[in-house]
């Protein structure tokens, strides 16, 4: 009964307003915009975040990744001619970590060298990448063929490499690779697997791109020791570097940003200049929670006060209309309409307005994500709930800017009304 | 004044009936002090200049309004005493009105517009359409169900709002200056038509200043200032 009524009021309340139809569009404008940049803002926020999201899941969200960065004065010496510049993380700093935080669960070095490879005749300067097999659990890479680094690698004195993809190619070797010789520097290898190369995340552990082949730690210190030496135009550039990268996994997600806290604490103290960077992934999430958090309120204000302006234009249009069809009104009570009902007339012609007004709303805001994301190459995505909170907000626009006007309606003394030109 | 006693029974009683507005400073007496009685199926018309009070006494009637002291009931019912929602439901279930200038609602056709007491009294939409179609074939437009008021005559509209106020089946019909607004000949056909309503059994009330019309109503009632000048 009550929900025949309220079609019949709602089929009312199109009517009435498909009598004017260009002022009822006028109307619903604020509303339209209210509710696209609702819609809008939300595709938008909910795309950055995931974005940031994926970038923090293949960073590891329990990583803390530190790297070896050569201080700016090391670099300017540098064209006194052969100096030899000694910067970055230790195998002290290592050892230290993994006795001073319980809750590192593991640690897995990075030793970048750049060597002359040789594969079936074929040389190339190889980047090449000494670490544990740590690494491959860590930073998990799927296999193409063969296999990764394992744990016997380390101690059974083997000489195994991994190539990626990349290197692979570059080597032009095909997965019959697995189980050839390949010569980095003076010493041979076999070669045991290809892992696939992801694209380089911006920030995050050594890109794959930069790197061909992965080798046990061990044998790399020993086989090329920590001195690299690069020639440039007349001079030549010596470093002595003990490791890359450091990649400290932690226990448990609360423990992060702790232990990360102590490192730096602890990285401070025996460095005394900054050779080194932590990178916190966990952070990174929180700045891009707050990042989107100051987004969200920028844009939400908009859209809040689009909202209001749209409400209040409504409830503007509404008084008119009351005030224009108040004989109706008189009438309707003459006949025996009680005072909510004429109340619910009036909000649900309201809501209706404001409901219509939200789905056009919710059109546009669809479009406009889509729209960013063609010219602006930034990623949204449009969420249900998106959806389901505008139309919550275009009716409650209805119920909040109808309200006066349907109850002043309802008020109006019916012998008054019946009078009313 | 003389009680009118009918052997039917009184459909309104109104006794020592007051309604008095505040103008500025000053208390205007509209009603001062009514006692009244019309008999079920009776037919009045209530004649007077204007200022006498007979636009006072049709909204009392028609429980738009409250006295300000006395008593009125309506088939018994003490209206003096009842609330908005009440006197809302009394309006629904017992009176049907129809005004000077028809008050039809432009946006609705002539069907929608009778079934407004209906909708209100909470009728499906297949019998209130049923019931629509019925009284306006007995109001002679049946054929103009689909019309909106604005494409109507202005006796076609008076006939659609007859019909609207006989859709919820109503003891009692007040007119209030019901053909004011129509040539002779209308408002012959609109007078016929009520005069058949009063022959069926409806009671009817009627506000006129037209002695020609009120010629037509079983019994007059002349007011002046606020009080029953004399009965015919």
């Amino acid at each position: 009964m009550i929900v025949a009524r309220t079609i019949l009021n709602i089929r009312l309340g199109l009517k009435t307003l498909m009598l004017h139809k260009l002022r009822s569009m006028l109307t619903m404008l604020g509303v339209v915009f209210g509710v696209g940049s609702v819609v809008a803002m939300l595709a938008v926020g909910e795309g950055a975040s995931m974005q940031a999201l994926e970038q923090i899941r293949s960073l590891g969200s329990h990583n803390i990744i530190i790297d070896s960065i050569k201080p700016i004065d090391d670099e300017q010496s540098g064209d006194s001619g052969a100096r030899m510049s000694v910067y970055g993380i230790t195998y002290n700093d290592q050892m230290r970590i993994a006795e001073s935080f319980g809750d590192v669960r593991r640690i897995v070095p990075v030793k970048v060298l750049r060597q002359e490879g040789r594969l079936a005749g074929r040389a190339l300067d190889l980047r090449v990448v000494g670490t544990t097999h740590e690494w491959f659990e860590l930073v998990q890479r799927p296999l193409l063929a063969g296999r990764v680094l394992v744990g016997e690698d380390l101690h059974r004195g083997g000489n195994p490499v991994v190539l990626t993809e990349f290197g692979a190619r570059r080597l032009l070797a095909a997965s019959n690779v697995i189980g050839q010789s390949l010569r980095i520097g003076a010493y041979v290898y076999e070669v045991v697997g290809i892992v696939e190369s992801e694209e380089g995340v911006a920030g995050g552990q050594t890109p794959d791109q930069q790197i061909d082949a992965y080798i046990p730690i061990q044998v790399a210190r020993q086989r090329y020791g920590d001195i690299s030496v690069r020639r440039q135009a007349g001079s030549q550039e010596i470093e002595q570097v003990d490791l890359h990268q450091l990649i400290v996994e932690v226990d448990e997600l609360e423990h992060v940003e702790r232990t990360a806290a102590g490192i730096a604490a602890m990285f401070e103290r025996f460095h005394g200049r900054p050779d080194y960077a932590i990178r916190v992934p966990l952070a990174l999430l929180r700045q891009a929670e707050a990042t989107k958090r100051t987004f969200n309120i920028v844009l939400g204000s908009i859209a809040g006060i689009s909202l209001l302006v749209g409400g209040i234009g409504i409830m503007n249009i509404m008084l008119a209309s009351v005030t224009e069809r108040t004989r109706e009104i008189g009438v309707r009570r003459a006949i025996g309409a009680k005072r909510r009902q004429i109340t619910g007339q009036f909000l649900i012609e309201t809501m209706v307005l404001s409901g219509l007004g939200g789905a056009v709303g919710i059109g546009f805001g669809v479009s406009i994500p889509a729209l960013i994301t063609m010219i602006a190459d930034m990623p949204t995505v449009i969420t249900g709930w998106s959806i389901f909170l505008s139309v919550g907000i275009s009716l409650s626009v209805g119920i909040v800017f109808g309200l006066y006007p349907a109850v002043r309606a309802a008020n109006l003394d019916p012998i008054v009304a019946l009078r009313h030109e | 004044m003389t009680l009118q006693a009918t052997n039917k029974g009184a459909a309104i009683e109104l006794r020592e009936v007051r309604k008095t507005y505040i103008m500025g400073s000053q208390e205007v007496h509209a009603l001062a002090g009514v006692t009244m009685t019309f008999g079920i199926g009776e037919y009045w018309a209530i004649m007077g200049a204007s200022g006498s009070g007979k636009s006072t006494m049709l909204n009392l009637l028609g429980c738009l309004d409250r006295p300000t002291s006395g008593n009125y009931r309506l088939y018994r019912e003490d209206v003096g005493s009842l609330d908005d929602n009440r006197l809302s439901d009394l309006r629904l279930r017992y009176l049907g009105f129809v005004f000077q200038s028809f008050n039809l609602i432009p946006q609705l056709t002539v069907r929608e517009n009778i079934e407004l007491p209906l909708f209100y009294l909470g009728w499906d939409a297949l019998h209130s359409a049923e019931r629509a179609a019925e009284l306006a074939e007995q109001v002679g437009l049946g054929d103009r169900l689909g019309h909106r008021p604005a494409e109507l005559s202005g006796g076609q509209q008076q006939r659609v709002a007859v019909a609207r106020a006989l859709a919820n089946d109503p003891k009692i019909i007040l007119a209030d200056e019901p053909t004011g607004n129509l040539d002779s000949s209308t408002s012959a056909q609109i007078m016929d038509l009520l005069q058949t309503l009063n022959e069926q059994g409806k009671t009817i009330v009627m506000v006129t200043h037209e002695s020609d019309i009120a010629a037509r109503a079983g019994r007059r009632l002349h007011m002046r200032d606020g009080l029953i000048d004399r009965m015919e």
